[in-house]
């Protein structure tokens, strides 16, 4: 147990004084890991900010009910009685004509022009708020609520909705397809300089077997290595998409302004980085495996 | 302790062919406590021999056996069989990169050893072979005497019960080799097994060894001190 311990310690050590030897090298190998973990990482914080943005809106998703101009007060609380039955429906404001008419005045500029109008053209309204977020059934509750009497017409407004989940179900999809191809980039990045690293220490690894080491205990400061590499190059693509996240929301109040709507790039939470540090270290590990283990098993026994 | 049953050694020829028997149906036993000395001309398999006995090589035939230990049969075990060997090799095998001090320590670091003791080995192996005043230094800075010593330092620091020397005296001068062969016998007389290759009996002979020559592979002669 203390051995083990100190065999640890002793591995950690090798490998820090070999990364302090060269520490540029080493710097510029977590870099160039950090980047290649940076995009999909990138690609993936996207979608899921946009997917918060699509959750408000499609939850957001209104349809408004027009009646037809001749319908009366009576059938307006006819309809009214079907949309607080119906399970579909989160909630309804009913928006009489008139109502309607003096929204329509507050924005100034036309307010002459209505009043030039000689009689409302406006029909009475429902707002409808659909409980489901689902494109589906949203588009169901339109069509059914279409053939209700005195309904002239439905209209949705989530259509941008249902196109920016479509949208994002094509980028989570791609984000995956990068992260997979990411894994194996990692896995030879980690092959190929610990594999390097082994090349420059034949000596010191035929030496070390010579006078009695284990597999194990030739591997330690490799692997120490490598999975160190790893999940320093994840924390760096973190780190890097953290400040890409303070930038974009540099660039936001403009745009948020612009849509009258508070707009926030949310960052990365901790057990993502985590996640992404775990991996790359994992990866980093594996790499670093075959990378000893194929030279250890190309030369001579024990 | 050392057992050898009919031992031959062929080493694979490079390019198709026969191969090259290095060691030929080599029978013999070298027990605990004695000093050995193998001699043969070059070429005469002395190195192989070594290697066999250190389990760096696997013999084609026979058997070897280290205190009742068959080599070839256990092949997870070698590394732990050579933990309890002290090994001299004729091209020394220093780390040229490291510390004449990280050199020696490189044994114990293989088994673990706590640092502050390791140290305290470390200092009391260089101590013994005159190096104590250049444990902050290279390799390379060393003599070729010096670097042999530094061999036998590394080959020692973890107290082993057998140590295998190969050629630990050539290139050396009279005077050098001398202090050498008395480094070993100071192990010998502590009850160490040593076995020494040479070409060269002469500045051995104040060892009074036993003497097991070498010829083509085979066993020629074997004089009893
Ligand atoms: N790894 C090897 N592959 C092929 N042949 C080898 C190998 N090692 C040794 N030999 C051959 O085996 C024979 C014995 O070699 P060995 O090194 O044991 O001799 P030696 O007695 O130690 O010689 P020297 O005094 O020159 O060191 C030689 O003919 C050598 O060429
Ligand atoms: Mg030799």
């Amino acid at each position: 147990m203390k051995a083990w311990f100190n065999q640890h310690r002793r591995a950690l050590a090798v490998t820090a004084g070999r990364a302090a030897r060269a520490p540029f090298a080493h710097l510029f190998q977590v870099l160039v890991i950090g980047v290649a973990i940076l995009l999909p990482l990138l690609l993936h914080l996207a979608v899921q900010n946009l997917q918060r943005l699509g959750g408000t809106a499609q939850a957001d998703a209104r349809i408004a009910l027009y009646l037809a101009p001749e319908a009366t007060g009576k059938d307006a609380d006819g309809i009214a009685a079907r949309l607080k039955a119906h399970a579909q429906v989160a909630g309804y404001r009913f928006v009489s004509r008139e109502e309607a008419i003096k929204d329509l005045r507050r924005i100034h500029d036309i307010a002459d022009l209505v009043d030039a109008l000689p009689k409302n053209p406006l029909p009475d309204a429902f707002i409808v708020r659909a409980r489901s977020t689902d494109p589906g059934e949203i588009d169901a509750l339109r069509r059914e609520a279409a053939q209700w009497p005195k309904v002239a017409l439905v209209q949705l407004d989530s259509t941008w909705a249902a196109r920016l989940d479509a949208g994002l179900r094509l980028a989570r999809a791609l984000a995956a397809g990068l992260a997979a191809l990411l894994a194996v980039a990692l896995l030879a990045i980690a092959f190929n300089t610990i594999g390097l690293q082994v090349a420059n220490r034949r000596e010191e690894i035929e030496v070390c077997r010579l006078i009695g080491a284990t597999h194990g205990f030739i591997r330690r400061p490799f692997l120490y290595a490598g999975t160190l590499q790893g999940a320093a190059g994840g924390l760096i693509a973190c780190a890097l998409a953290a400040l890409c996240v303070i930038w974009v929301n540099r660039q936001l109040p403009g745009l948020a302004a612009l849509y009258g709507t508070e707009l926030v790039v949310q960052p990365m939470p901790l057990q993502d980085v985590l996640a992404v540090t775990g991996f790359a270290a994992l990866l980093g590990w594996l790499g670093a495996w075959l990378a000893v283990s194929r030279h250890l098993w190309r030369d001579g026994p024990g | 302790m050392i057992e050898l049953d009919r031992v031959g050694k062929r080493y694979p020829a490079s390019q198709g062919g026969e191969g090259h028997d290095a060691l030929k149906s080599v029978t013999l036993s070298i027990d605990s406590g004695e000093f050995a000395v193998i001699t043969g001309h070059s070429g005469a398999g002395k190195s192989t021999l070594l290697k066999l006995i250190a389990g760096i090589e696997l013999p084609t035939s026979g058997t070897v056996r280290v205190n009742d230990q068959d080599l070839a049969g256990s092949r997870r075990a070698l590394p732990f069989i050579r933990r309890r060997i002290g090994l001299i090799f004729q091209d020394h095998k220093l780390l040229y990169d490291r510390t004449v001090f990280d050199n020696v320590q490189l044994p114990l670091d293989i088994t673990g050893f706590p640092p502050r003791e390791a140290a305290r080995r470390v200092r009391a192996a260089l101590d013994k072979v005159g190096l104590l005043s250049r444990e902050r230094e290279r390799p390379v800075t060393l003599s070729g005497g010096e670097q042999q010593r530094l061999c036998i330092a590394r080959a020692i620091v973890h107290r082993p019960s057998l140590l295998l020397a190969d050629e630990p005296t050539a290139n050396l001068d009279m005077e050098y080799a001398q202090d050498i062969v008395e480094i070993l016998r100071s192990f010998h007389q502590v009850g160490v097994t040593v076995v020494v290759s040479t070409h060269d009996l002469v500045s051995l002979r104040a060892a009074h060894p036993r003497v097991i020559a070498l010829s083509h592979g085979m066993l020629a002669r074997e004089n009893a001190p």
